[in-house]
Order: structure tokens, then C-alpha cells, then sequence
């Protein structure tokens, strides 16, 4: 029985995750995500998050970097339009979301990977479920071929 | 010294004899030992210097086939300094745009598909190829576009499509008079800062562009800045250098000088910017407005996408 245990732990470990990158605003989503952490809601533990202050600063140079070095997808959360700490960051995101989507379209990346999120501070659950949505998603989606294609130059 | 091309138009070489009477000047510091656009060395005179024979190579064009990767071992081998000369041996330049595309899919399109080929017997170049005479051999075509710095060490960079020559003659002046040379790796003959800060093009504090437009659509009136005009102009995301001469002839920036310091990946710099210029709040008016940039990828990344965080297409 115990070696059973082992065995599927074994298992469990080896079986490939997605690895989902999660940048939050510091007002709104990153807040969510404490949220969840104290509410204690369970969510897969596939997202690494980093914390930017506003949506608005995100660079698409993050993105990129960040599937170029093995991230299978990027969450970016936001506040929702309206409620920006600093008034139109969040906008701003949103333009620059729809153009990355269009050069990963050109780039033949499925847009799935890259999904933008409005999470208020009250919002811990959503977070929780978008979290576990987009693993699920993802998790279908496979790996991302992106790093091993950007590191071997085929001849 | 050499010039050599790899994966290129022509017109870097043409740029390095468009240094007229200084050329005198030139030779009378450097032997021109190979430069295939004007002198009939063979390879086989290159292959057989000794190492570290040549003082200065300057390699243009990308590396796209097994001749260019060969002539870029061989050149490494026996130059003291290695350039990267021009936008396409610094980062991948125009043939660079291959990156979009398989080898298969530019193959079939060249030999099957483009309406003027008439090819029944679907023949496509071949490696080796016997005749009666012996067998003949072609490069062969490689799957992706590299930049030189993918294939061998390379000491600088000059960029540029081309370089503007006189920045060429005050690079080879410093090395010939033995001046002290910039930290190797460097990107020679550039500013330090972006093509707006020399445009002397009128910026709006606050961007309100509708939707953007391809040069031809609309009527410049010559005085502001391209992106409030709606035209995408790679200037702020692109190193200066040039003497903004695209923008003196009132033809946006395309970003062939490179990025500006601290930029890793240029198009997802300028990317940034362009979508911050518009002014829809609406979700369906944004991607609208997204929709009117014609090629976003290749307007972008038209001279980087080699060097680019990602570089080709996924397959």
C-alpha cells in the first residue's frame, strides 16, 4: 500500500504542468491573489506571479522574454476599465494586449497563451477560477514549443 | 583588410565604395586582400592565409546557406577584428523576414507556385548533382536566417542599411591611427540615444491616433511626428546614428540602426509603443484600430526578427 503511495507520487511529479506566468497589478489582482491565499481557496499551483504596479507597465518585451524562456503561458491581471489606480494604465494594456495578439497570430502562437484578466481586489474567487480555467486550458494546449525552437538554429 | 557578403543586396559593399576619394586613404593604410564585389581573390587564396592575417574584416549579410557559415568560419579564423557590417550581419536584416517562412514553403513558392514558373517536373535544386563531367555541388539552403553573431564570434557592429559611410571611415581611422578601441561586442557608429532625440519632427504630449496608416494613405504635412499622424515610425525604439535621414525625407524611421541601449527585443519595444498611441477605450474599437496596422510582425521586426527573443515562426 505505502509503496503504491510512493509510486503514484513518483508519477505525480514527473507528469508535466504548465508553467504560467501571472503579472498582476499591484492595486487589483495582485491583491485578488491574497485574497484567495487568505480566503484559503484552492487553485492549481501552476501560476508563478511577479507584481507590477499597473497593468500599464507592462512591456510586451516581458512577454516575449517570458515564452522565449520556457513560460507555456502569460496571465497579466488588471483592474477592471475604470477603475485604474493611476487612471488609464489598464487601457493602455489593453491596446498593447490586442497587438501582441496579433503578432503571436503572425507568429503562429495560439492565442490562448496569452489571456488578459480584469480582477478587482474583491475578487479572490475569480482569480481562483480563471487560475484553474486557464490551467485546464493550457494543460490541453501542451507544452510550449517555443523555447526548444527559439535555442536550436536548424541548418 | 576584406569586405565580404554573406545573405545580402549588394549594398553594403556599394556603401564601402562610397567612400570616394577617401578610399585613397583607405589603401594607403590597408592592402585589400579580399572583397568579392571588386576583387577576383578566390576562397581558396582566403583559406590558405595564415590565421589572424587580416586586420579588419568587414562581413556584411546574413547567414542563410552553408557557403555564408563557411566563409564566416573561414573569415573569424584568419581576421584580427570581425565586424558585423550593416543591419543584416548585425541582426539579420531583410533576408532576415525568411524567419516567417519554412525552407519548404519559400522553396515551393520559388519553384512551383509564383505564376511566372513553369516547372512540370517539380525539379528542385539539389545539393550534389552528377554530371558526365563530375559531380556538382551548391550551397546548401538552410532552414532559418542567422545573424552573423549566431555563427561566430564577432568583435563589433556597425549597423545600418547600409552604414552610413562616413560612420565606416571614422571606424577605420580609429583602428588604423591606433586609437583606443570601444570594449569588444560593441555596437560602433551609433548615439547613444533614440532617433526621436535628432528628429526635429513636432511630438504631441498627448497621442490620439483613430487607427494607422500606410505612408502612401495619407498626406504628411512634413511638420509632425509620424505616429500622431497615424504612420508607424520605428524612430523611438531605434538607436540613432543616421543623421535621421529617412525622416528629413519624410519617409517614417524603419529601425535598421538597431535598438536603443538596454532594449532587448525591438519590435516588442516599438509594439508598445504604437498601441499606447491610440485612443479607443472600447475593446471592439481597439482591436478595429489593431486591425488597420497591414503586417504587424514585419513592420516591426523588419530588420530584427533574427535577433529577436522569437525568432522564427513556431512550427
Amino acid at each position: 500500500m505505502q509503496e503504491e503511495v510512493k509510486n503514484n507520487n513518483i508519477q505525480t511529479a514527473k507528469a508535466w504542468k504548465p508553467k504560467i506566468l501571472a503579472i498582476f497589478c499591484n492595486w487589483c489582482t495582485y491583491t485578488a491573489s491574497d485574497l484567495a491565499g487568505v480566503s484559503r481557496l484552492k487553485y492549481p499551483a501552476t501560476t508563478r506571479v511577479v507584481r507590477i504596479m499597473c497593468s500599464g507597465r507592462l512591456d510586451p518585451q516581458f512577454i516575449l522574454t517570458a515564452f522565449s524562456e520556457g513560460a507555456d503561458a502569460i496571465l497579466i491581471g488588471g483592474c477592471h476599465p475604470g477603475d485604474c489606480h493611476y487612471a488609464t494604465g489598464n487601457y493602455k494594456c489593453l491596446r498593447r494586449f490586442h497587438l501582441i495578439q496579433k503578432y503571436m497570430k503572425q507568429m503562429n502562437i495560439e492565442p490562448e497563451r496569452l489571456r488578459l484578466e480584469w480582477i478587482s481586489a474583491s475578487e479572490g474567487k475569480r482569480l481562483a477560477e480563471v487560475i484553474g480555467e486557464m490551467t485546464e486550458t493550457i494543460t490541453k494546449l501542451g507544452q510550449s514549443k517555443i523555447k526548444q525552437q527559439v535555442a536550436n538554429i536548424e541548418k | 583588410m576584406a569586405v565580404y557578403w554573406g545573405a545580402a543586396c549588394g549594398g553594403c559593399c556599394v556603401s564601402v565604395l562610397d567612400v570616394h576619394e577617401t578610399l585613397l586613404t583607405v589603401i594607403q593604410h590597408a592592402d585589400l586582400v579580399f572583397w568579392p564585389i571588386a576583387l577576383d581573390t578566390k576562397y581558396a587564396d582566403v583559406e590558405a592565409m595564415e590565421d589572424k592575417s587580416i586586420d579588419l574584416t568587414l562581413f556584411n549579410g546574413a547567414v542563410r546557406n552553408s557557403e555564408n557559415e563557411h566563409m564566416a568560419h573561414v573569415l573569424r579564423a584568419k581576421s584580427k577584428i570581425l565586424v558585423a557590417y550593416g543591419s543584416c550581419a548585425h541582426m539579420g536584416g531583410i533576408p532576415g523576414l525568411a524567419n516567417f517562412s519554412t525552407k519548404e514553403e519559400l522553396l515551393s513558392r520559388v519553384y512551383d507556385e509564383s505564376p511566372s514558373t513553369v516547372n512540370p517536373d517539380k525539379v528542385r535544386p539539389q545539393h550534389e548533382y552528377k554530371v558526365p563531367e563530375g559531380t556538382l555541388e551548391i550551397p546548401n539552403f538552410y532552414e532559418d536566417v542567422c545573424m552573423l553573431d549566431q555563427i561566430v564570434d564577432v568583435d563589433y557592429y556597425l549597423p545600418g542599411c547600409p552604414p552610413q559611410t562616413e560612420r565606416l571611415v571614422e571606424v577605420f581611422l580609429a583602428i588604423v591611427s591606433g586609437a583606443q578601441l570601444p570594449p569588444k561586442g560593441s555596437v560602433i557608429g551609433v548615439s547613444e540615444r533614440a532617433q526621436c532625440e535628432e528628429c526635429t519632427r513636432i511630438k504631441s504630449d498627448n497621442r490620439s491616433v483613430d487607427r494607422f496608416y500606410r505612408p502612401w494613405e495619407i498626406e504628411d504635412d512634413g511638420v509632425s511626428c509620424f505616429i500622431d499622424q497615424g504612420v508607424i515610425c520605428m524612430g523611438s525604439a531605434t538607436v540613432g546614428g543616421c543623421g535621421v535621414r529617412c525622416v528629413k525625407g519624410n519617409a517614417p524611421c524603419r529601425g535598421c540602426y538597431g535598438p536603443v541601449p538596454g532594449v532587448t527585443d525591438m519590435g516588442a519595444k516599438i509594439m508598445s509603443t504604437i498601441a499606447t498611441a491610440l485612443n479607443a477605450e472600447d475593446e471592439n474599437d481597439i482591436i478595429k484600430a489593431i486591425d488597420s496596422i497591414e503586417d504587424a510582425a514585419g513592420t516591426f521586426y523588419r530588420f530584427s526578427l533574427p535577433a529577436s527573443k522569437i525568432r522564427r515562426k513556431i512550427q
